[in-house]
């Protein structure tokens, strides 16, 4: 990646463009990951606030999004003030959320009857602008909808979330299709981290961020969220392979 | 019959006097509580019945079917029989209510001409010597009078007759004159002009909202529950009903809940009074609410609840609470949105999936008995090889609940597959002893 020019003009350029698209001020606060090497690649260091972001499940995950929505939990964790849940089929399980650090007196649920309802109440969370997150399980998100939410977002200053969980694997190349998300993620299980007994280690994921608005895409392999709602880098790979250890030893010694 | 024969026939008869005033007393009383509790519009219909317009307020019992039966419960649990049934006329309701042979029944749109056809004549809300001399020409059902022509019944038993039987089948309309008590907090705007634009009923709806405000800052309540009724020039009734999670006197956001539903108001040929009656209305007082001592506080949501659950239905809009449970789908309660937050959470050291299946689905699978868990399964047509598993986490049937639950048990296991997807499998049964359960295995959950 090229080093930004630091050059006054450009920057003033840059902030002119900004104030065009409407993205500075409330736009430019985020809630950031924690984890230097995602909240480097992600505009402004963190997860835009007052924005709508896509998060889906890949594999198996596109049907049941338990991975993606343990993903949201922990951003909700982390986030200040009520969350708002839309779901429309009620599986989702909330001693799961309060172990990722989402307290049960936190989330708001509510059980729309059709994605019609669903998006509606997902956009008059966004608009109130006393909650922290709003999120909704969606399986259709059409550009007009997206944008919708994204600007009711951009007024409060609310994260949006939509988690899209389909019925058939075969509906999941919908998440191709442009919306007005800023973000989109994919999140994949992957094997956890192997133990020394035998037994089930933390769980970890492949996060893909598909689609970053004034950003790049990359993809991450992360640990799942802690009690607090933090992820977390294997610890395997932030210390690199012995090898580089090794290295970094000797020529600090 | 007269009482002694029917003290012959039935041992410890009990005996009152008829008291037809205190019975229309204890009516009235009950069509304030359903006004209460319903609709905006009630009416007693003496001598044994309620008349509720439940247009625009079924969808926040659950739909129709849920709300009758929950209403004929909520009638036993206090000591009442009752029947009930929804139709598009009063008179089909009423026939259905009384000759129906179901408790509870919703008659369709449109159907109610068909349905009570087959109905005695006695349904209809005639006198009681029209319904005589009816029989004694031979009429039985509403269906045999339906197909005479009117003239000649007309010519005998007057225009009556005619009018209950249209009334029935929904050729008439048949306003409800709604109970109100001088103690409820009511404000109304009669029109010169009927009005019909949703716009000029939103405006005076803003002003009525006002008016009502001020009425009930004079008296320290807050409305918890208001009623918006149309008089149309029809001489019939529409009506919006909005309720909120706390007491609220904030004239804008009773404005915002009454206007969001006007698209559900038909005016017909237009609206001549518009009344608004906090219908439920309870003590409110000033409360202090920024303070620079405590910490910023969190921002007030009920706002946002009362907009969702006028939209969506109250039932819908939940929070999950913990209950002292090792069974995992009962250890969740939903309660209302706005309980005061204790803090409670369920105890975090056990793995919990994000997903919990509605049914646990049954599973074929390879294990070792009694304790290890299985090599793979078969879950939904695809075959799992199990990689990683942990477990058993033994959950033992609360035997103070039922009797058949006294030795049961699950064995709940954790497993992750070859790709890494983790799931919440367990066996119904300890694998040693057949009387605590099938020993067949089921997934439950989902790990994220």
């Amino acid at each position: 990646m090229p080093r930004p020019v630091d050059n006054a003009v450009v920057s003033k350029l840059r902030e002119r463009i900004q104030r065009l698209e409407g993205t500075s001020g409330r736009g430019r606060q985020v809630l950031p990951f924690g984890v230097t090497e995602i909240d480097r690649r992600l505009p402004g260091g963190g997860l835009a606030l007052g924005a709508l972001h896509e998060v889906a499940g890949g594999g198996n995950g596109a049907i049941d999004g338990a991975a993606a929505a343990l993903f949201c939990a922990g951003i909700a964790a982390r986030s200040k003030g009520k969350v708002l849940w839309c779901v429309t089929r009620p599986d989702l399980f909330a001693p799961a959320l309060a172990q990722a650090g989402l307290s049960p007196g936190r989330v708001i649920y509510v059980e729309a009857g059709d994605e019609k309802a669903l998006l509606a109440c997902m956009e008059e969370g966004l608009r109130h602008g006393g909650l922290g997150v709003v999120v909704g399980e969606l399986a259709r998100l059409p550009m007009t909808a997206s944008r919708r939410l994204q600007l009711a977002a951009k007024r409060s200053g609310t994260i949006g979330i939509a988690i899209r969980r389909w019925r058939r694997q075969a509906e999941a190349s919908d998440f191709g299709q442009p919306t007005a998300s800023t973000t989109r993620w994919r999140v994949s299980v992957l094997p956890s981290a192997p133990l020394p007994v035998p037994g089930v280690g933390r769980a970890r994921w492949l996060v893909e961020l598909i689609r970053c608005r004034a950003g790049e895409s990359a993809d991450f392999e992360v640990e799942a969220p802690d009690a607090k709602g933090r992820i977390a880098l294997p610890s395997d790979l932030v210390h690199g392979s012995p090898e580089e250890e090794a290295r970094r030893h000797r020529a600090a010694g | 019959m007269p009482a002694t024969k029917a003290q012959a026939l039935v041992t410890d008869l009990v005996v009152m006097d008829s008291d037809p005033v205190a019975d229309a007393e204890a009516l009235e009383r009950l069509a304030l509580w359903a006004l209460q509790r319903y609709a905006p519009i009630v009416a007693a219909d003496p001598p044994d019945g309620l008349v509720i317009d439940t247009t625009g307020a079924d969808h926040l019992h659950g739909g129709e079917e849920l709300m009758l039966s929950g209403m004929v419960n909520r009638f036993h649990g206090s000591g009442i029989a009752a029947r009930a049934a929804i139709a598009d006329t009063w008179g089909a309701a009423h026939a259905g209510a009384r000759f129906l042979a179901q408790p509870t029944i919703a008659i369709a749109p449109g159907a109610q001409g068909e349905l009570i056809a087959n109905l005695p004549i006695a349904a209809l809300r005639l006198d009681p010597s029209i319904v005589h001399g009816l029989r004694v020409l031979g009429f039985n059902t509403i269906g045999d009078l339906a197909r005479q022509p009117r003239a000649p019944l007309a010519l005998r038993f007057g225009p009556e007759l005619g009018r209950r039987l249209d009334q029935a089948i929904g050729r008439i309309a048949e306003p409800i004159d709604p109970i109100r008590t001088p103690e409820l907090i009511e404000v109304r705007r009669s029109f010169g002009e009927p009005i019909a634009a949703a716009e000029t009923i939103a405006r005076y709806t803003a002003k009525l909202v006002a008016k009502l405000c001020r009425l009930l800052e004079e008296k320290g309540l807050g409305a918890r529950r208001v009623d918006l009724l149309f008089h149309r020039v029809d001489n019939s009734y529409q009506a919006i009903r909005a309720g909120t999670a706390t007491p609220v006197r904030d004239i804008k956001r009773l404005t915002r809940l009454l206007t969001d539903r006007i698209e559900t108001i038909d005016p017909g040929f237009g609206i001549e009074i518009m009344s608004l009656t906090a219908s439920h209305a309870e003590p409110l007082t000033a409360t202090q609410v920024i303070s620079s001592l405590v910490e910023e506080p969190e921002a007030d949501v009920s706002g946002l609840i009362d907009i969702l659950g006028n939209r969506i239905g109250q039932r819908r809009l939940f929070r999950f609470a913990p209950v002292a449970s090792d069974v995992p789908e009962r250890s969740i309660a939903r309660i209302a949105p706005l309980t005061p937050d204790g803090g409670e959470t369920w105890p975090g050291h056990w793995p919990r999936p994000t997903r919990l299946l509605l049914h646990p689905e049954p599973i074929e699978t390879m294990a070792l008995l009694p304790d290890h868990p299985p090599v793979s399964f078969t879950w939904r047509g695809v075959r799992r090889r199990v990689r990683r598993a942990d477990g058993p986490e033994r959950v033992f049937g609360e035997w103070w609940k039922r009797d058949a639950e006294l030795v049961a048990v699950r064995d709940y296991f954790q497993v992750e597959d070859d790709a890494g997807a983790r799931y919440w499998i367990f066996r119904s049964g300890d694998g040693e002893h057949g009387e605590t359960g099938s020993h067949r295995w089921f997934l439950h959950g989902i790990f994220g």
